[in-house]
């Protein structure tokens, strides 16, 4: 063991988080960064709502709204959505199979930063020269140079820079669920959550090659004078929405699986009931995630593909209210003869059902070609798509985050709070969107800046307006708790609320190892069994040993770096600058794969809970 | 859980009053208002898809709030509750009737799709070309030899096949009164028919998000007998294949040389001028100035001005008229009339 060190490197403060690939550690740094960009585009979307208030008010210009509303879906689902499930799913699927951390540390260091970077990249925009304003489905001949700004150039760069980010996490998480699972965590042993961020990651796999195709594409249209997309010069502008909806439909069965996987865990956990049905929802997962690739063309009944496409995309989109259906209904009966206790993590969970149902059934609705004539592009949609991303999965991330935050900090937030955080929040959502049916119903098309006086569309906006300010309360009472806990000095119990699965049988925080001895998992939710049997923690399943850990590493930082000084490079036509950004990434790359790393290890001496003998 | 149901009971009330003081919109705009064939095919799949989706959301709402009241947790509760498996009977039970509910909606679905996408030859039905522009309408009766723009006349009860693109960037043909849209793709053609059954104006939006005044691309439908609508593409035939008449007032006429000067290069009116924007043969019947503004003289006048005031981004430039100016082509723009 002559080449390893022995001790783990001394770093703290900025620069151990600038160098951290510790899972636990990337996981925060999602859910920091990705909870400020979700505050960017709520703000963002307030400011829509503000000037949708009255009607022909001109409280911002036409162009500002374009780049508000780009902004606003661009944000929300690639800075926000995405990195807070991220979050979520480094800080938890590691601990839920047993593992010590993922399967490529570095590599889940590397996908932080590429999606920091891209983020940021696209973000200042505002401050050079306007945002992107072609819409955050960006599409031809509206995006193309003639037609519109700088700022789609910061769209296509920085979604590509954030894209691989995501690939890679996902590849990794992929590995990770197949390679790390404990002894005895078998497929069908594996938490719902789990389950959900193994589809998840396969979606990913298939889904971002495909939109990293398209912005490759367009970027050549836009930057180096191609004609993809051009058809003065023979491009076709369709294909241009195939790819983004090929990679667009799955992205969002990507942001709602998870959020099915953490009503899951919490319906479970606060029922005191094991999952009803769990094999079913496992097969239910992977169907809707199946399914979810077939049916990209929904999202272009108007386009003119023609009657059979039409039908035959509308029907199988049908299909999946069917295995979505049994989610439903299984989680109902897992509530059904438990001891259902009201915790906040819990109110999320429950107020997500009804929420999500709504968004269900008007996805049903939708999915009716003839009748999406009529929706399409209007606010009937904007109703809907809300209520599944905002009532599905923001929902879901707040129970999630509820629930898990004390595993994440070891501190516990504010019930109180937490509770007006959600009534207030859940108030305000519906009082939103569910006008927006009926506005869209109305003839109110989406993507307006204004509406005129005389359509009767005055009353359902300005109902909208004042929901969205209970939803903003309700995200300040959020950030407000977190501070509260943050500042409490009480540390969380390991197990607050009689969980079932492996995170909950290690300390909050768990150490830097996670499981001092990898644990040996007798079935589903493997800590409940123990408790059960009135043990007092997980059957070990190796001896106490020395622990390697991997090295930190500054590399992913720089080399994510490179790309974003390159991205400037691209789109200032500056090629110097573009070497230069390159020349980093390239000489980081190089590093990595010549220097040996071979990681450190932790004493077994040095292992704070001396476990138990294997 | 009180707050539950007072909350959706609320809710229910409350979307039921706002529905009940809008009266489901605005009779010239609403898809809840059908005034057409197509728009009234659509409006019962909504009716019979929303119908059996309110019918499923009760019966989850039913369980749901049954065991949120049945199974909460009560002070001093003891013991674990029985570890359920799963129930293969009721798991399948909601496997099943889903589906027959998904075939009950199917079926309409197919027949209705394919009946809107059926193609009218010129002999059962009026042929319109339609082309988009940032952010203004065109449209052509090529069996007519009629061009008009922002205002689309229609004969009341008569099929009218149309035939859409656009001439730059993606936008959408909606009149949600009369039916539903279809894209205007640049360099592709789409086809769509609908049929008005009610005289009278209708209002179309453009549904695409298609640049800054993508919210202002509006166009008025108006709907009148076969008698009046055969007067009124007589009346634009016969202007459209002659010289523009001049112009009769002294003002008028000043207006009329400015025009030839400076508009004709993009407009065209009678037989001459330019496609690069609207044109304006019958421009004083329409119902609105640039699809938006009532039509008076002031916002003809405040048009002309500043068109980028009204409409950001549009194509027509700043002419810098003086009063005097302005006041002439209004004059002029008065008496481009079929009427
Ligand atoms: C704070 C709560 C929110 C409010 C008040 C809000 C409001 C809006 C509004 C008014 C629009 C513009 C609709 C239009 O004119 O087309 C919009 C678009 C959109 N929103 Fe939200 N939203 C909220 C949260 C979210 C969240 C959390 C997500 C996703 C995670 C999201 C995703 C989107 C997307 C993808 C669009 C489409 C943007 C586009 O058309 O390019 N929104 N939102
Ligand atoms: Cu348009």
């Amino acid at each position: 063991m002559s080449a390893h060190a022995s001790h783990a490197p001394n770093r703290s403060g900025l620069w151990d988080w600038l160098t951290t690939v510790d899972h636990k550690k990337i996981a925060i740094l999602y859910l920091i960064a990705g909870g400020i960009f979700f505050l960017a585009g709520g703000f963002e979307a307030l400011l829509i709502r503000l000037q949708l208030m009255y009607p022909e008010s001109s409280m911002v210009g036409a162009k500002t709204f374009n780049e508000l509303i780009t902004m606003h879906g661009t944000t929300m689902i690639f800075l926000a959505a995405m990195p807070i499930i991220f979050a979520l799913m480094n800080a938890v699927v590691p601990l839920q199979i047993g593992a010590r951390d993922v399967a490529f540390p570095f590599v889940n260091s590397l996908g932080f930063w590429l999606f920091f970077f891209g983020g940021v990249l696209l973000n200042t925009s505002w401050f050079l020269g306007g945002a992107p304003d072609a819409g955050w489905t960006s599409y031809t001949t509206l995006a193309l140079n003639q037609f519109s700004g700088h700022g789609v150039d910061f769209y296509v760069l920085g979604l590509q820079i954030a894209g691989i980010g995501t690939l890679i996490g996902g590849i990794n998480f992929l590995v990770t669920i197949i390679n790390m699972r404990a002894p005895g965590m078998t497929f069908m042993r594996m938490p719902m959550f789990t389950w959900s961020a193994f589809v998840t990651s396969g979606l990913i796999l298939f889904a971002f090659p495909a939109i990293t195709v398209g912005l490759v594409l367009l970027m050549f249209d836009r930057l180096f004078g191609g004609n993809f997309f051009n058809p003065d010069a023979g491009g076709n502008v369709v294909i241009w929405e195939h790819l983004f909806w090929i990679f667009g439909h799955p992205e969002v069965y990507i942001l709602i699986l998870p959020a099915f996987g953490v009503i899951s865990e919490v319906v479970s956990t606060f029922a005191r009931k094991r999952l009803f049905g769990y094999s079913s929802m496992v097969f239910a997962t992977a169907l809707i995630g199946f399914l979810g690739f077939m049916v990209w063309a929904h999202h272009m009944f108007t386009t003119g593909l023609g009657a059979i496409a039409n039908t035959l995309f509308g029907l199988a989109t049908m299909l999946i209210a069917v295995p979505t259906g049994i989610k439903i209904f299984n989680w109902l009966l897992t509530m059904w003869g438990g001891q259902i206790r009201f915790t906040t993590a819990n109110l999320w969970a429950v107020g997500f059902i009804p929420t999500f149902t709504i968004g269900g059934m008007t996805g049903v609705m939708l999915a009716i070609p003839p009748a999406d004539y009529q929706y399409h592009d209007s606010y009937f949609v904007v109703a809907h798509f809300h209520y599944v991303i905002v009532g599905g999965l923001v929902f879901g991330l707040f129970s999630g985050l509820y629930y898990w935050w004390p595993k994440m900090f070891g501190k516990m937030l504010n019930e109180t709070l937490g509770k007006w955080n959600f009534w207030t929040f859940f108030i305000g959502f519906h009082l939103t969107f569910f006008p927006q049916h009926f506005l869209g119903l109305m003839g109110m098309p989406r993507r307006v800046f204004t509406y005129l006086k005389d359509q009767n569309l005055d009353m359902g906006n300005m109902i909208s307006t004042i929901g969205a300010f209970g939803m903003t309360i309700g995200t300040i009472l959020f950030v407000v708790n977190v501070f509260v806990a943050a500042s409490s000095s009480k540390r969380a119990p390991a197990d607050p609320w009689d969980g079932r699965t492996l995170e909950w049988s290690i300390p909050s925080p768990p150490p830097e190892y996670n499981f001092a001895q990898t644990p040996l998992v007798r079935g589903l939710d493997a800590f409940w069994i123990e408790k059960v049997a009135g043990n007092k923690g997980m059957t070990p399943a190796e001896p106490l040993g020395d622990i390697h850990m991997p090295s930190p590493s500054f590399l992913p930082f720089l080399m994510s770096l490179g790309l974003f000084i390159a991205g400037y490079g691209f789109m200032y036509h500056n090629y110097v600058v573009v070497v230069i950004g390159m020349l980093v990434t390239f000489a980081c790359m190089f590093t990595r794969s010549v220097k040996d790393d071979p990681g450190y290890h932790i004493h077994e001496d040095e292992i704070e809970d001396k476990g138990v003998k294997a | 859980m009180k707050g539950w149901q007072q909350f959706w009971r609320q809710l229910s009330l409350f979307g039921l009053l706002a529905l009940a003081l809008t009266g489901c919109g605005k009779d010239e705009l609403s898809t809840l208002k059908p005034s057409g064939p197509v728009a009234a095919m659509q409006f019962d799949l909504m009716k019979l898809s929303s119908a059996i989706m309110i019918g499923v959301f009760i019966v989850v709402m039913l369980i749901f709030t049954y065991v949120l009241i049945r199974y909460r947790k009560r002070p001093g509760q003891q013991g674990i509750p029985k570890q359920v498996e799963g129930n293969h009977a009721l798991e399948i039970l909601w496997t099943v009737i889903p589906f027959l509910l998904l075939i009950v909606m199917a079926v309409p679905t197919v027949t209705t799709g394919f009946e809107l996408h059926k193609e009218y030859p010129k002999e059962e039905a009026l042929q319109v070309n339609v082309t988009a522009h940032q952010f203004w309408w065109e449209f052509d009766y090529p069996d007519l030899g009629v061009a008009t723009s922002q205002d689309l006349v229609l004969p009341v009860g008569k099929k009218v096949q149309f035939t859409v693109t656009s001439a730059d960037v993606m936008h959408a043909f909606w009149i949600p009164a009369l039916g539903g849209k279809i894209d205007t793709n640049p360099g592709q053609e789409n086809k769509i028919w609908l049929q008005a059954d009610k005289t009278g104006i209708f209002y179309g939006k453009c549904a695409e998000l298609c640049g800054a005044s993508h919210a202002l691309m509006d166009f008025k439908v108006e709907v009148m007998d076969q008698a009046a609508f055969d007067k009124w593409s007589n009346g634009m035939k016969g202007i459209q294949s002659a010289e523009p008449a001049t112009a009769t007032s002294a003002s008028a006429a000043q207006g009329q040389e400015i025009f030839n000067k400076s508009c004709l290069g993009c407009h065209a009116v009678a037989g001459k001028g330019g496609k690069m924007g609207p044109n304006l043969t019958n421009f004083a019947d329409r119902e609105r100035v640039a699809g938006i503004l009532a039509h008076t003289p002031e916002n003809v006048a405040e048009w002309l001005k500043d068109p980028q005031k009204v409409k950001p981004g549009n194509n027509m430039p700043n002419l810098n008229l003086d009063d005097a100016q302005t006041k002439a082509l209004v004059d002029y723009l008065d008496t481009l009339s079929v009427k």
